[in-house]
């Protein structure tokens, strides 16, 4: 028996013994947010910012994926004990945490995307995406013949709500009798992640009399595109470029470039120009933007296109406001 | 001992625990396969969750939640019930706390503001679980379906409350105003002197949840009801014939459990988060039913399972970062091998350690 306590005693101060940790490297470093990754959407663009960071430069980073909010914490402070910098933190769920390790590592630096932390080293990165919601609006009630356009939304929050709020001013900027069609996929973040709801959402719009759909939903809508492709209809793509996936059915894509927000952040850092500050970024700072390629062109006409860029050449002069409903909550302009 | 029984402490010390290591060498399996040294990984793992004082208190934090939605779930065994709506039950739990902590923080101090807390959190998680207690005594409706449809039901009414109702305005994250002093709980580490968790939010919720584990024990084994609520679990037919009426015993015991569900609130939104958010609940709730699983329904076993699913949350995190080959969908993959072995196939070992009993036992009851 003795002997069998000793042996144990020993294993257990085996585990115990602290982990060796890393020396202190000058990498920067990237904590998504719950979604995971490879989401297919916001995380996985980020992902594609740092990866061309490392073709770019032929520099590594590390990332690290959070399974719930209280991971975030530990993960940034973990980072920041080890010397990485800059450390980019994916998604307004991770606020909290990054307001805390900036405050407990004051020469740290901290960067975040989609939401803002006032803080003295933080970077925060923020988009309007209503404004590309709106490019993406005016396209549709262009490009449809039936005078209805739809709206498949994933997770009923406010980021969401946003973007069909810029939707449907775009589409009223062509006509006012345009309808928009609008649903959200549910109120977990499994709207996010449930291609067949999507396809269901999309086919009962189609019925309704909808022939330009928008999915706003992450993976919830490769179902959506794919419905709208299969009856005959027109998608619109979000957050990457999905053009590709249906050609000829995709009418265009609207890009938050969450990858270029990371990759400037990195750049940055290796430049010794790395800032503090909040950047807001919308079409005339190139962080929303629309895609025209091989699979899109025929679908755009000249007049669309025209419309398009005047849009776009209007919004970034201040000439239209894209009405952000996240600041009173109504979706009104 | 009576025959094909192993004495208690094999069964309820033993048992789980080459469970775990058989959970765990079948992990470390899988640590192999994508080339990764398991040793390391399971020292990574312990390291993390036990060897530092911050890893101790994540733990702890875990596991509180773990202890409220472990016990819920056991009341309800014990009366034959199965409660999976701990998790609907929780995020309801939550509204009740935050209702009490956006009304009282800026008046009174925390424990003023805490028993009001405890009270909104118990009755939101138990009313939950009304509707679903009330259709099963009542109308026949197993509470399986009943209490999995009502998280989803709990998820669409929190999403329009916070996102329409109590949200702040101009934040994208839905969720209420954060929480004055008032509506704090303190810190383990502020009431214990000496004691140092590092920003690990441990906080004075783990100690209300070692009194409900009492509270439970008490109830289950030493009151009037909690006999009539393992008589009813064990046989409905023969509660019946004494007298107990099965609709009173589902639902009060139901409430009982969405209450304790409810609880787990009181840790997440006035002990760490000080504010209400969407999905905080985040799955505890369900893996509170592979605690009860684990823990036999009994608290003390609970308490344990508890601080084992801690274990492997925070030691889980560390791993996943201090080996990037080893995701966090790696770490949900040695979860559920610890659920497996531990309760789905909590007997197979069963019958082997039976005959090892036999083995010894044997020239001991031999008569001289």
């Amino acid at each position: 028996m003795n002997i069998l306590l000793r042996a144990a005693s020993l294993v257990a101060a085996m585990l115990l013994m602290p982990v060796a940790m890393s020396p202190a490297l000058a990498e920067p470093a990237l904590v998504y947010s719950v979604g995971g990754k490879f989401d297919g959407s916001f995380n996985e663009a980020a992902y594609r910012g740092a990866e061309a960071f490392r073709e770019k430069t032929g520099e590594s980073y590390r990332d690290f994926e959070i399974a719930r909010d209280a991971d975030s914490l530990p993960a940034l402070r973990n980072f920041a004990n080890r010397g990485y910098a800059p450390i980019v933190a994916i998604g307004f769920n991770q606020a909290e945490a990054v307001g805390a390790a900036a405050k407990a590592f004051p020469e740290a630096r901290f960067s975040i995307v989609d939401m803002v932390v006032t803080a003295p080293n933080v970077r925060s990165v923020t988009f309007r995406e209503q404004e590309g919601a709106y490019i993406a609006g005016l396209l549709a009630a262009m490009a449809s013949k039936t005078g209805t356009i739809g709206f498949v939304g994933g997770m009923d929050i406010p980021l969401i709500r946003r973007f069909l709020c810029g939707y449907r001013q775009g589409a009223a900027s062509v006509s006012k009798d345009v309808r928009v069609l609008f649903n959200m996929a549910g109120d977990t973040p499994a709207a996010f992640a449930d291609p067949a709801r999507g396809a269901e959402l999309a086919r009962s719009q189609i019925a309704r009399g909808a022939d330009v759909i928008i999915q706003a939903a992450g993976g919830t809508g490769i179902g959506v595109l794919q419905a709208a492709a299969d009856a005959g209809k027109l998608g619109i793509g979000t957050d990457s470029n999905q053009n590709g996936l249906h050609p000829g059915k995709v009418l265009t894509s609207i890009r938050k470039r969450v990858d270029a927000a990371v990759l400037d952040n990195f750049l940055d850092e290796l430049s010794g120009e790395w800032t503090p500050g909040v950047h807001v970024l919308g079409l005339k700072e190139g962080g929303m933007d629309w895609v025209i390629d091989a699979n899109n062109r025929d679908l755009i006409t000249a007049d669309m296109e025209a419309a398009a860029r005047r849009a776009e050449a209007d919004i970034a002069a201040g000439r239209i406001i894209v009405h952000d409903m996240a600041r009173d909550g109504s979706c009104a302009p | 001992m009576r025959a094909g029984q192993l004495p208690r402490w094999a069964d309820y010390g033993l048992m789980p625990a080459i469970n775990v290591v058989a959970a765990f060498l079948v992990s470390g399996l899988v640590v192999l396969l994508i080339g990764e040294n398991p040793v390391e990984a399971v020292r990574i793992l312990v390291w993390g969750a036990l060897g530092w004082n911050e890893g101790i208190g994540f733990t702890l934090f875990y596991a509180t939640n773990f202890i409220f939605t472990g016990l819920a779930v056991a009341v309800a065994f014990h009366a034959g019930l199965f409660n999976i709506g701990g998790e609907g039950q929780a995020y309801l739990g939550g509204l009740g706390v935050a209702l009490a902590c956006l009304a009282l923080d800026r008046f009174v101090p925390w424990w003023v503001t805490l028993p009001v807390a405890v009270a909104g959190a118990a009755a939101a998680g138990a009313l939950w679980a009304l509707v679903p207690a009330y259709l099963q005594a009542r109308r026949g409706s197993h509470v399986v379906i009943t209490t999995i449809m009502f998280n989803f039901i709990a998820a669409s009414l929190m999403v329009y409350l916070l996102v329409n109702v109590m949200a702040k305005t101009g934040s994208m994250q839905p969720e209420t105003r954060t929480f004055e002093a008032g509506g704090r709980l303190p810190l383990l580490q502020s009431i214990l002197p000496g004691v140092d968790f590092g920003s690990a939010p441990v906080n004075l919720s783990f100690v209300l949840a070692l009194l409900s584990c009492v509270l439970v024990w008490v109830l289950i084994w030493r009151t009037r009801l909690g006999y009539e609520i393992r008589t009813f679990g064990a046989s409905p037919g023969a509660a019946v014939y004494a007298g107990i009426s099965p609709v009173r015993i589902t639902i009060v015991t139901m409430l009982i459990s969405g209450g304790l569900a409810g609880m787990m609130a009181i840790n997440e939104i006035m002990g760490s988060q000080h504010r209400l958010l969407i999905e905080f609940v985040s799955g505890y709730g369900f893996v509170g039913i592979a605690v009860a699983l684990m823990g036999r329904a009994h608290p003390v076993g609970i308490v344990l399972a508890a601080i084992l699913f801690g274990i492997l949350y925070q030691g889980g995190a560390e791993l996943a970062f201090e080996m990037p080959a080893i995701t966090r969908d790696m770490i949900v993959v040695i979860q559920g091998l610890v659920i497996l072995f531990a309760g789905a196939l909590e007997h197979m070992f069963r019958p082997l350690l039976l005959r090892l009993f036999g083995i010894i036992a044997a020239p001991a009851s031999k008569p001289a």
